[in-house]
């Protein structure tokens, strides 16, 4: 669970990656734990329909 | 000539790596060019628009649209799987990679902030799922809707958490630089950016003079929008505030809609640190030098002397390179990587009376009819839409802005050029080197040469090697963008 945004600050803290690999990498290759998402665009491609989904779920 | 098409089904792979994919192919003996794709609307929009028909591919499969000579073309073809395969840092890891925010979460139930960078019409659902999981979200996709940012950012601020973005493309955060990020010492200076080139020259500017950054709230370019009302940077704003680490608190922003004006100013006086606002463009406002001098000072540091640089000594450097110049060169072009590096020289050009054209025009300025072809005093962000719809950004991938370099060096009414070149993390590797070869094919007659390099010796690229190799070439080469257009602006009186 999240800290609050001040205290983030005094952390050190540990990202979860959603996208573009090399963002993830720079901060692992700075000392900084990522958690790397395997993400694809969700409902097939279909925002809409994921919406739906989201509603439903 | 033949053009030619492969798609992969169920292969997503990110925009930056298929970027980087292309234009290796793109680069490869008898090929033209090259785009790697998935198979999005907008994407299918734009092969079709190059002439490319590719009906049967969905948002989740990987397009390669080829074009070169047939063999070429074809030997590609065959091998294309192997362009695909990811170098093993963590391929292995892949495998078992969580496919939602949800599931990192119970791998890592420490985690406290997501980077999102999935296409925008994915992106707000993902930031959703991350502050409803409990995380400060760092928004780095663009075309997110205005609604859904606001939406998002009142979220957050129920939650307590903070939406960076959209379209952040850097922040610091305890010492982690995030998105696109220069290797900055650790010191007093808190920034809230809502622009990530500002928020990079700035930072930079802050270690060389020896001092350094407390934390760096991105905002998104629209937050201080009168439509978004600042949620992110007032919320950023309270956060350094009671950040013990923070003893100067400066904001940076392009100009704010009136209602935030107001507000922003209200905040900033009741602020109990002292504080600078850089609003870039605003009538009077300070460049991003006078921000850090102005910071610098506040936290009781001294300014260096790199920062202080009267008009005087501008102008007579100015004067003496425009003596050589041949008759008939008139007029400068800015080729800007930075968005906000080539906003800030257009408002040192408005300061000195002097009319601009722009892809990206400041308020004043003339807008280009066609960012393709310069007019007079000509100012180019090619990071704008324009320019890296389907291609990389000029950060990342230099071949767009060489190629415009190369044009303009030889224009006969060019007489200054003026560059940027951000180095840090997620950057070229060598942007320097990237635009060397057309550096070097500019006659010896032909313009001047005029740049800044917004980095730290800290970046992997190397703020000295970088310089060092610029000045080999025979560019002028200033210690800030400020400094760099103020030289041209300099110039640009004599011309």
């Amino acid at each position: 669970m999240s800290l609050k945004l001040e205290e983030l600050m005094q952390a050190h803290p540990v990202f979860v990656n959603v996208g573009v690999r090399d963002f993830g990498d720079s901060l692992r290759e700075a000392g900084y734990e990522v958690v790397q998402l395997d993400w694809s665009p969700p409902a097939g491609g279909d925002a809409k329909l994921a919406a739906l989904l989201d509603d439903l779920l | 000539m033949v053009r030619k098409t492969v798609v992969r089904k169920n292969r997503y792979l990110d925009s930056v790596f298929l970027m980087l994919v292309a234009r290796r192919i793109a680069a490869l003996p008898g090929m033209r060019d090259a785009s790697a794709l998935l198979g999005t609307p907008a994407n299918r929009e734009l092969l079709a628009a190059m002439g490319y028909g590719v009906e049967d591919a969905g948002p989740n499969d990987l397009v390669l649209a080829l074009e070169g000579e047939e063999a070429a073309v074809d030997a590609v073809i065959g091998d294309a799987d192997a362009y695909f395969a990811r170098g093993s840092a963590n391929g292995e890891a892949s495998v078992a990679a969580p496919r939602s925010i949800a599931e990192a979460l119970i791998a890592r139930p420490d985690a406290s902030v997501a980077l999102i960078s999935v296409p925008g019409e994915y992106a707000t659902r993902e930031a959703r799922a991350a502050l409803r999981a409990g995380l400060h979200v760092f928004l780095f996709s663009s075309n997110v809707a205005v609604e859904d940012e606001l939406s998002l950012k009142t979220e957050a601020r129920q939650r307590g958490l903070l939406v960076m973005g959209p379209d952040c493309g850097t922040a610091y955060l305890a010492g982690a630089g995030l998105g696109f990020a220069n290797a900055v010492r650790r010191g007093p200076i808190g920034i809230v950016g809502g622009t990530g080139t500002g928020m990079q020259e700035l930072a930079s500017l802050v270690h060389r003079a020896g001092s350094g950054i407390s934390s760096g709230i991105g905002t998104g370019s629209r937050d201080l929008s009168d439509a978004v009302g600042g949620i992110s940077t007032f919320a950023g704003i309270d956060a350094l505030e009671a950040d013990p680490a923070t003893k100067v608190v400066v904001v940076l922003s392009k100009p704010p809609g009136d209602a935030a004006a107001a507000a922003l100013a209200q905040r900033l006086a009741r602020c109990a640190k002292p504080s600078v606002a850089c609003l870039l463009g605003a009538d009077g406002a300070a460049t991003i030098d006078d921000a850090a001098r102005a910071a610098l000072r506040a936290a009781g540091g001294t300014e260096p002397a790199f920062l202080v640089v009267d008009d005087r000594s501008l102008r007579e450097m100015a004067a003496h390179a425009m003596e050589s110049r041949r008759p008939g060169q008139r007029y400068v072009r800015g080729l800007f990587a930075g968005g906000t590096l080539c906003y800030q020289a257009q408002a040192i050009f408005r300061r000195a009376g002097l009319a601009v054209h722009s892809n990206a025009p400041l308020r004043g300025m003339h807008e280009l009819a066609d960012p393709a072809r310069s007019l007079e005093h000509s100012f180019l962000d090619m990071g704008a839409e324009s320019f890296v719809r389907g291609r990389p950004h000029p950060m990342i991938d230099a071949s767009q802005r060489r190629a415009r370099l190369a044009r303009e060096g030889a224009d006969p009414s060019v007489a200054v050029i003026l560059l940027d070149f951000i180095l840090g993390s997620a950057a070229s590797p060598d942007p320097v080197g990237d635009l060397l070869p057309a550096i070097r094919g500019i006659r010896d007659d032909g313009p001047c040469i005029v740049a800044s390099v917004c980095g730290t010796e800290r970046d992997r690229q190397s703020l000295e090697r970088q310089t060092r190799a610029l000045q080999e070439a025979g560019v002028k080469v200033f210690p800030s963008s400020a400094q760099a257009a103020r030289f041209c602006a300099e110039a640009a009186r004599r011309l």
